[in-house]
């Protein structure tokens, strides 16, 4: 297990080296100077240029500036944002937290909906319960989720009133953030009306996260199902006279769950990385809509680290996701 | 004797004439197969035609009816059938003509992405060594961006347009195709046929094309189904964020970027154009779950 990891992390290495030079790169490839747009000023004189220039160590060979950044990005320094002038990292790790919030609530949406749909579609194959389920499921890996969005809005937020449209928690509501997750949040504020202001907030952002990966969960469920159901250990299963239950519950679904948990990791390296569809529609201040404003902003430096953080994440969830499956199928591992 | 040689001649062309058939067999078997098949044809019909089908011309805008809802509502008329949107354009002609960009973007992405992936497939996977090393870790790297994140970055330096979009988006979806012939070609490399062939004198050009590529086509297939519903999605998206086609094109999702801010009042603005992206969507996926399941010899129950 520990070459397994090690093997692992030499194919890691290389390629967050790799994700750190495009990061470095994209801001040296765009037209106009550099200079200008990493200092965010338009028009400056000469001695202005120079002068930040040398500030921001522009003036210096690529290779340089290259492994200067490298060696800031190791010890955490980032780089600071044009526009608020505030570390990157710093911003990255206050907005973070409400992207993991609506992660999590999407993923278990998507997981205690998609398994069961997906074995029961798998055990009541070809019936009417078996089509409707996976019709709905094809409908929801093909819906434009922005549209989703938007949709949810105009019937839950405009014609029946029962959601806010935007934000996490009502604006009359104010407290220190703890542990920057809003429900835990609300709730250790103890003031009244604040946790349900935080529920009703998340519930239409995690329902419009939730739908592709709760489709793409219940299709894959199905299909493992039906291929476990089919081997002989199962009919050995049944033919020792095992309840239909036990049969299902314990011996196929564990086994068709392998390849399920691996589409589960995988979906959460992406949802961490910034939802950026949903948390633009919402207005969830998350990683996602910093990084679309931050595009439209022009903000480059906040662009490339936030790139580099992004592709960070996913390179770590996606190495636990692996190592979870080395552990959970041996045969993975040589 | 002379019998024999001509029915080894013939046998070539009818193998082939069977297995076509064969194919249609098992995918005509599938019925959301046929009907997303049947929507797939309706819109290229639609898109082909959609001069000839609009009632009105997608850019004219008619300053007596602004925000005019649905023919079938109260205060709809007979000539905007489906409304009219904020600047009085018929919303009807431009789903038609938006079409012909939906369609275009997804054959334009995936024949670039598809071609562009087989040849660098090809290459990691018949030389090896340093070549593939290199090609293999640039996929990963690739792949280690949110596919919409990266094309978001990309468009922002290239310029918001329809070209750039899609060229972004060809590169995010690139990989995959990448990783499919690379592994195919693999599995193929050393089989009795491509070694006879080798043998034979046969250059490797010859091999990589002619020996080796057609017998991997049935994946790539199935993924370039796949490529084509996700760059309609991901182009529609680029589009709602403003980072697509640009106003006044009548792109699906910049259509709905546009129609953002009226959604509590016309809910018809952007209910269409969504519905558009959804059902074309869903067609290309049904086909490609009954191409899957045609071309997987392990789904067919023979």
């Amino acid at each position: 297990m520990f070459g397994f990891l090690l093997r692992r992390l030499a194919v890691l290495i290389p390629t967050f080296i790799g994700v750190s030079i495009i990061a470095f790169a994209f801001i040296r490839l765009l037209p106009g100077d550099p200079v200008a747009l990493l200092s965010g000023e338009r028009v400056m004189s000469p001695e202005r240029h120079a002068q930040i220039s040398a500030q921001l160590g522009l003036d210096r060979p690529m290779v340089v500036q290259y492994l200067d950044y490298l060696g800031g990005v190791v010890t955490g320094d980032f780089g600071t944002s044009i526009v608020s002038k505030t570390p990157i990292l710093k911003q990255f790790l206050a907005l973070f937290p409400a992207t993991v919030e609506l992660s999590l609530c999407a993923i278990i949406i998507a997981v205690a909906l998609g398994i069961p749909a997906g074995v029961i579609a798998a055990i009541k194959r070809g019936s009417a319960v078996d089509q409707s389920m996976m019709g709905i499921a094809l409908v929801g890996y093909s819906m434009p989720i922005f549209w989703w969005g938007l949709l949810l809005i105009i019937l839950f937020s405009g014609i029946l009133q029962w959601t806010p449209v935007s934000g996490r928690i009502s604006l009359m509501f104010y407290f220190k953030p703890v542990t920057g997750f809003m429900l835990i949040d609300s709730l250790l504020s103890a003031q009244k009306g604040a946790f349900s202001s935080a529920v009703s907030h998340l519930i239409l952002p995690s329902i419009v996260l939730a739908t592709i990966p709760l489709a793409v969960i219940a299709r894959q469920t199905r299909s493992a199902m039906l291929e476990v159901l089919s081997e002989d250990y199962i009919r050995t299963a049944r033919a020792k006279g095992l309840s239909p239950f036990r049969v299902v519950g314990l011996h196929a679904l564990r086994n068709a769950m392998i390849p399920v948990i691996t589409t589960i990791g995988l979906q959460i390296g992406v949802m961490l990385a910034g939802a950026i569809l949903t948390e633009t529609i919402f207005s969830w201040p998350g990683i996602g809509k910093w990084m679309v404003d931050s595009v439209f902003r022009r903000d480059y430096p906040v662009i490339q680290g936030g790139l580099l953080l992004i592709a960070a994440i996913i390179m770590i969830v996606n190495l636990i996701v692996d190592l979870l499956y080395g552990l959970v199928n041996p045969r993975i591992r040589h | 004797m002379a019998e024999a040689t001509k029915t080894e001649t013939v046998s070539s062309a009818a193998l082939r004439r069977q297995m076509l058939s064969e194919f249609w067999f098992y995918f005509s078997e599938n019925r959301g197969a046929v009907i997303g098949l049947v929507v797939f044809i309706a819109l290229v019909i639609v898109a082909v035609f959609a001069p000839l089908i609009a009632p009105h011309s997608p850019f004219e805008q008619y300053r007596d009816a602004v925000l005019v809802p649905p023919a079938w509502l109260q205060g709809g008329r007979a000539t905007y059938l489906l409304g009219t949107d904020a600047v009085g354009r018929d919303i009807l002609s431009r789903l038609i003509y938006g079409a012909q960009y939906s369609l275009f973007i997804g054959l334009f992405v995936t024949t670039l992405s598809l071609t562009g992936g087989i040849l660098v497939g090809l290459i990691a996977g018949y030389y090896r060594g340093w070549v593939d090393t290199v090609i293999m870790r640039l996929m990963d790297i690739i792949l280690a961006f949110p596919s919409l994140l990266l094309a978001l970055v990309l468009v922002a330096i290239l310029g918001p347009s329809l070209t750039n979009g899609m060229i972004a988006i060809a590169l995010t979806l690139q990989p995959h195709f990448v990783r499919l012939t690379r592994a195919a070609v693999m599995a193929e490399k050393t089989r009795d046929y491509v070694t006879a062939a080798r043998i034979s004198g046969a250059g490797p050009f010859r091999l990589m094309f002619r020996t080796i590529l057609p017998n991997c086509t049935a994946p790539l297939i199935v993924q370039a189904t796949l490529s084509f519903s996700n760059a309609i999605l991901d182009a529609a998206a680029l589009g709602f964020l403003g980072m697509g086609a640009q106003p006044p094109a009548p792109e699906w999702g910049t259509m709905l970027a546009e129609a953002r801010e009226f959604i509590l009042r016309a809910w018809w603005v952007v209910t269409f154009p969504g519905l558009a992206i959804l059902i074309t969507v869903l067609a290309i996926n049904l086909m490609g779950d009954g191409l899957r399941d045609a071309l997987d010899p392990k789904m067919k129950r023979s």
